[in-house]
């Protein structure tokens, strides 16, 4: 059996446009006048057909509209999209089709297109529970539509998920116990929970830097916000099953745990990456970041992708165990050995002596000790 | 062959950026002993760092040619000595193979502590001595009060400076003349049997072995059979030239003269600066007086950053011996830094200057231990040991008492940083020997043991005074103190690079510092560390590294692997740079940061 059946196969498509670009947001998102949203179609359905040519016969666990802001496009380009992956793969019976959503009235007007075109699954951006907070993110909805719009997206979808950032400036670990009691309470079966991250080259990221983004949490501070939130969850039946992910069992989103399973994904769209198996050998794909860029490219060239490189085996080893310990579920050692070609560091041993880590029925299990620190085990396991 | 009364040979006396160089530029270029084509500035800095930092480390010497006022032509030989205290024993042979000295005297700034050191070797030596006052262009240049300085500081007669500009040339005419008038012409016998001192030595690539003598008596010619008097070690000289700067083949050497010769010499170490040159066959009845080698005074241990680079380091140090025989050097093994060298040096610029070519020319990644000094311990049994590295102190019960080095510090400075100055010497150990003044700068002598020295003193004094004074110094012997070793502990194993030795009265106040310091300096870990410092098995001073609470990627998906395994590629490179204790890894720059003090 090839490696990326651990995983499963899934295909994510990358919308590069939002209404407005978030202070703290580092992907690849960009606000434009004007979509010629049937350009963007034409360019989408020819990567699917291409990458579909390489991959058949492969039966597809998930799709992903990722942003950027996929709930701004219109629901005939989702249609046409998810037409054309039902003519190119094999859809599997319990496929999860997800698609972003940010949280605003204008969007939900569009949920009810979205699920005719199939999605099944919907991501809210929340960001926080009050509005000072939601303006001081830059963000365009308040408090009251959101809830409004995910009440619509529950009578929609299926299964519907939202986002929470926390340790934001100004942000007590009580306030944040209490948001997210709030958020608990009517929470549905999935939940993402991000620690807030500074990126470099963001208005946050130029900010921190200047030294005028004040009253951040500190380490201690965030560290603390981090238990309660694991607390808390595990108390409302929403427990972790990665680092950020807390979901009801078997309501976990099957796209992101093929990204943590090391499985397969196509990636597609502007600065989409993927993780592709072909004769035996897996491959790293990348594609041009520019919109303008991606869809000229796909226009002339007929395709969407930079020069793909050959992920050596024991570097495959270093990637899953790098997305795997994410996971609650921990890894496969004996997967992982076999990929490396050999037996896992020692330095096992002594992170287990810590509590960080343990073996269990053969898999590597990062502990609730270990979870905050992972970057700490990753080093010392992996450098 | 030049007639004794038509040859000058002197020196310039300066202190750093006092306009040596400039001056010794402008000589060469009024003479036109250089083509105005080939002339780049400082002629003599011949070594990249020498330029770059603006010092001389190396003798270096040029021939002038020069027609005066009185219608003969003159031979004027400049030797350029190192200005820096670390190689005052150089200065010192230089001095003694020239009859005569330049004082050149910043006009806007006055003596300095390197003026003052430099200008007693040149008054040892004999010279005649010329006041030159330079940067006179300057507008805030003071001549007539500089010269009573020079009068009050130095003692000697300033009635009759030469005012020049080195920078715009301004005076250099004068200066030649006042070469030719007041310095004396040097003796010698032209049919005594040779007599050259050998004044500086260096390694070439393409000739080997380069020697800079000064011939006293007798005459040396290309094919000649020459002995060196204190090696007993015999050549064949291949080659006889001057330094116009550029080799220029010469017949023969005379007494008064001064050239180089090249005689298939194999190492540098096989020439002993200040050592005297005869012919074989008929050699001189005695020796040149006073001859000593240069030793090292400051050692540290030399590590490859990357354990792989020690074969590496191996081969740039010996080639460096090549050229510098006062740097030694011997393998050295430490637990935290594996393998590398424990090295001597004539001080610590002499110390900087090494580093630097072996990063900079030898491409190696270094760490770099605490320099320490050579401790003479007195054992129970009478016998007397020399220690090098803090690390080899053995057990205390065999030790009857320890003597450590001591010198005398001379520091100008403006009054108004005086009181700094006076702190820091006292807080260094010092011991205050002489306090006077000259107009608004006080000079300072202090008797200060060397190790409170070699680490940081200069890099205080110059941030307590911002850069206002002078400093300079010699060694004057050994003396006993209460001196222990104190170890540091990280996680409870002793760190042997970070072993020190320190005052039994400071041991507390340092070792707190040294564990507060390293606390910032060391990451923190997966697990708490505790940080001690102790003398003897005992703790005197402790910090904990708090365990690290909170590193993990908040968001990881798809697109997120390449980014995550190349920082994790980074993170790979960087250990590199880390040194593994027991379970914890310490930055390279923890071992030399760790010592500095912000007191
Ligand atoms: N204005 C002025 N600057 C000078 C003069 N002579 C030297 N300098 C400058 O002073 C600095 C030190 O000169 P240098 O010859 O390297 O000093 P050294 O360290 O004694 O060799 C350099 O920046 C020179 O350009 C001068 O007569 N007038
Ligand atoms: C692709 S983004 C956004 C999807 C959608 N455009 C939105 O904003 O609602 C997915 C999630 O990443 C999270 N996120 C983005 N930047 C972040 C940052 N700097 N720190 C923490 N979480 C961040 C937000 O919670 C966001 O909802
Ligand atoms: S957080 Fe979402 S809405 Fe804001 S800029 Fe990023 S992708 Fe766009
Ligand atoms: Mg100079």
């Amino acid at each position: 059996m090839e490696d990326w059946r651990n995983g499963g196969f899934g295909l994510y498509l990358h919308w590069p446009f939002c209404q407005a670009k978030c202070p703290y947001c580092d992907f690849n998102s960009h606000v434009a006048s004007a979509i010629d949203q049937r350009r963007w179609q034409s360019a989408y359905l020819t990567e699917i057909r291409r990458v579909a040519a390489l991959t058949k016969g492969r039966v597809l666990n998930s799709v992903f509209f990722g942003g950027g802001t996929p709930s701004m496009m219109d629901p005939e380009l989702v249609q046409a999209i998810l037409d054309e992956v039902r003519q190119q793969w094999v859809l599997a019976n319990d496929i999860e089709i997800t698609l972003e959503a940010n949280p605003t009235s204008v969007e939900a007007s569009r949920f009810r297109g979205y699920s005719a075109a199939g999605v099944n699954r919907v991501s809210m951006g929340f960001q926080a529970l009050n509005d000072a907070d939601l303006r001081a993110l830059g963000r365009l909805h308040s408090v009251e539509e959101a809830k409004a719009a995910f009440n619509v997206a529950r009578e929609t979808f299926d299964r519907v998920s939202f986002d929470l950032i926390y340790a934001r400036q100004k942000q007590t670990v009580e306030a944040w116990r209490l948001e997210l009691r709030e958020a608990l309470d009517f929470a549905a079966d999935h939940l993402s929970l991000y620690q807030l991250t500074i990126e470099q080259g963001t208005a946050f990221g130029d900010r921190y830097n200047r030294g005028t983004l004040r009253d951040l949490p500190d380490d201690d501070a965030a560290a603390d916000m981090y238990f309660v939130t694991q607390d808390e969850c595990e108390r409302a039946g929403l427990p972790a099953y990665e680092i950020s992910n807390h979901a009801h069992r078997g309501n976990e989103s099957r796209h992101n745990l093929i990204y943590w399973r090391y499985g397969d994904y196509i990636g597609i769209g502007p600065g989409a990456h993927g993780r592709l198996t072909l004769n035996g050998q897996k491959h790293a794909t990348e594609t041009p970041l520019g919109p303008t860029q991606w869809l000229m490219q796909v226009e002339q060239a007929g395709h969407g992708e930079l020069p793909t490189t050959v992920i050596p085996a024991a570097e495959q080893a270093t990637e899953m165990m790098m997305m795997g310990l994410r996971l609650r579920e921990g890894i496969d050692i004996a997967r992982y050995e076999t990929l490396l070609g050999a037996p896992i560091s020692t330095k096992v041993s002594d992170m287990e002596a810590l509590g960080f880590v343990k073996t269990e029925t053969g898999r590597l299990i990062v502990t609730d000790k270990g979870r905050p620190v992972l970057n700490g085990i990753l080093r010392e396991i992996l450098t | 062959m030049t007639d004794l009364k038509n040859i000058r040979n002197f020196s310039i006396v300066a202190h750093i950026d006092h306009g040596k160089s400039t001056l010794a530029d402008r000589l060469i270029q009024l003479t036109g002993t250089v083509a105005e084509r080939d002339m780049k500035a400082q002629m003599l800095d011949s070594m990249d760092i020498e330029r770059e930092r603006g010092i001389t480390i190396k003798a270096n010497s040029v021939r002038i040619e020069y027609p005066a006022q009185d219608g003969q032509t003159y031979i004027l030989n400049l030797i350029d000595t190192p200005g820096h205290v670390d190689f005052a024993y150089e200065v010192s042979r230089s001095m003694r193979a020239v009859e005569g000295s330049l004082l050149v005297v910043d006009a806007t700034q006055g003596v300095e502590a390197q003026t003052l050191a430099n200008v007693y070797q040149a008054i040892d030596a004999d010279h005649e001595i010329v006041p030159v006052l330079n940067k006179i262009d300057l507008p805030a240049s003071e001549p007539e009060q500089v010269k009573a300085n020079i009068e009050d500081v130095i003692g000697i007669d300033a009635s009759e400076s030469i005012e020049i500009s080195a920078k715009t040339g301004l005076g250099i005419p004068d200066v030649l003349e006042a070469i030719v008038k007041r310095l004396p012409a040097p003796t010698g016998d032209r049919d005594k049997p040779l007599k050259a001192m050998l004044v500086d030595s260096w390694y070439d690539s393409y000739l080997g072995v380069v020697v800079l003598i000064r011939v006293m008596d007798g005459v040396i010619k290309k094919g000649d059979k020459i002995k060196m008097m204190k090696t007993g070690a015999a050549y064949g000289v291949d080659k006889l030239s001057v330094l116009k700067p550029q080799m220029v083949d010469i017949a023969e050497l005379g007494p008064g003269e001064i050239g180089i010769f090249t005689a298939s010499i194999k190492q540098v170490r096989d020439t002993k600066v200040g050592d005297t040159i005869t012919h074989e066959k008929k050699p001189c009845a005695e020796a040149l007086p006073g001859f000593k080698p240069s030793i090292p005074v400051v050692f540290c241990g030399l590590f490859p950053v990357d354990a792989a680079d020690f074969e590496d380091l191996r081969t740039a140090i010996e080639k460096l011996s090549l050229n510098d025989a006062s740097f030694s050097s011997e393998m050295e093994t430490s637990a935290a830094l594996g393998f590398g060298f424990r090295c001597g040096f004539l001080g610590l610029l002499h110390l900087e200057v090494i580093r630097d070519r072996l990063e900079r020319e030898y491409d190696i990644d270094l760490i770099t231990t605490a320099p320490s000094v050579i401790y003479k311990l007195h054992m129970k049994d009478g016998s007397v040991e020399d220690l090098h590295n803090p690390a080899d102190m053995p057990d205390l019960t065999y030790v009857d008492h320890i003597e450590e080095p001591r010198i005398k510090a001379t520091i100008m400075v403006p009054d108004d940083y005086l009181g700094d100055v006076l702190k820091l010497c006292q807080d260094r150990r010092g011991i205050q020997m002489d306090l006077t003044y000259a107009g608004s700068r006080a000079m300072v002598v202090y008797d200060l043991p060397l190790n409170e020295v070699v680490f940081d003193f200069y890099d205080r004094l110059k941030s307590v005074t911002k850069g206002y004074a002078s400093f300079d110094y010699q060694m004057i012997g050994y003396r006993e103190d209460n001196l222990v070793k104190m170890q540091i502990l990280v996680n409870d194993e002793p760190v042997d690079a970070l072993s020190t030795m320190v005052h039994r009265e400071r041991a507390e106040s340092r070792g707190r510092a040294m564990c507060e310091k390293l606390k910032d300096l060391i990451p923190r870990h997966m697990f708490k560390i505790p940080i001690q410092a102790a003398i003897g098995g005992k703790v005197i001073a402790r910090e904990t590294l708090a365990a690290l609470r909170k590193d993990v990627t908040a968001k990881c998906y798809g697109g997120d692997a390449t980014r995550k395994k190349k920082l994790l590629e980074k993170q790979k490179a960087g250990k590199k740079k880390m040194r593994q204790f027991g379970k914890v890894e310490i930055p390279q720059e923890a071992f030399i940061n760790a010592l500095k003090m912000d007191d």
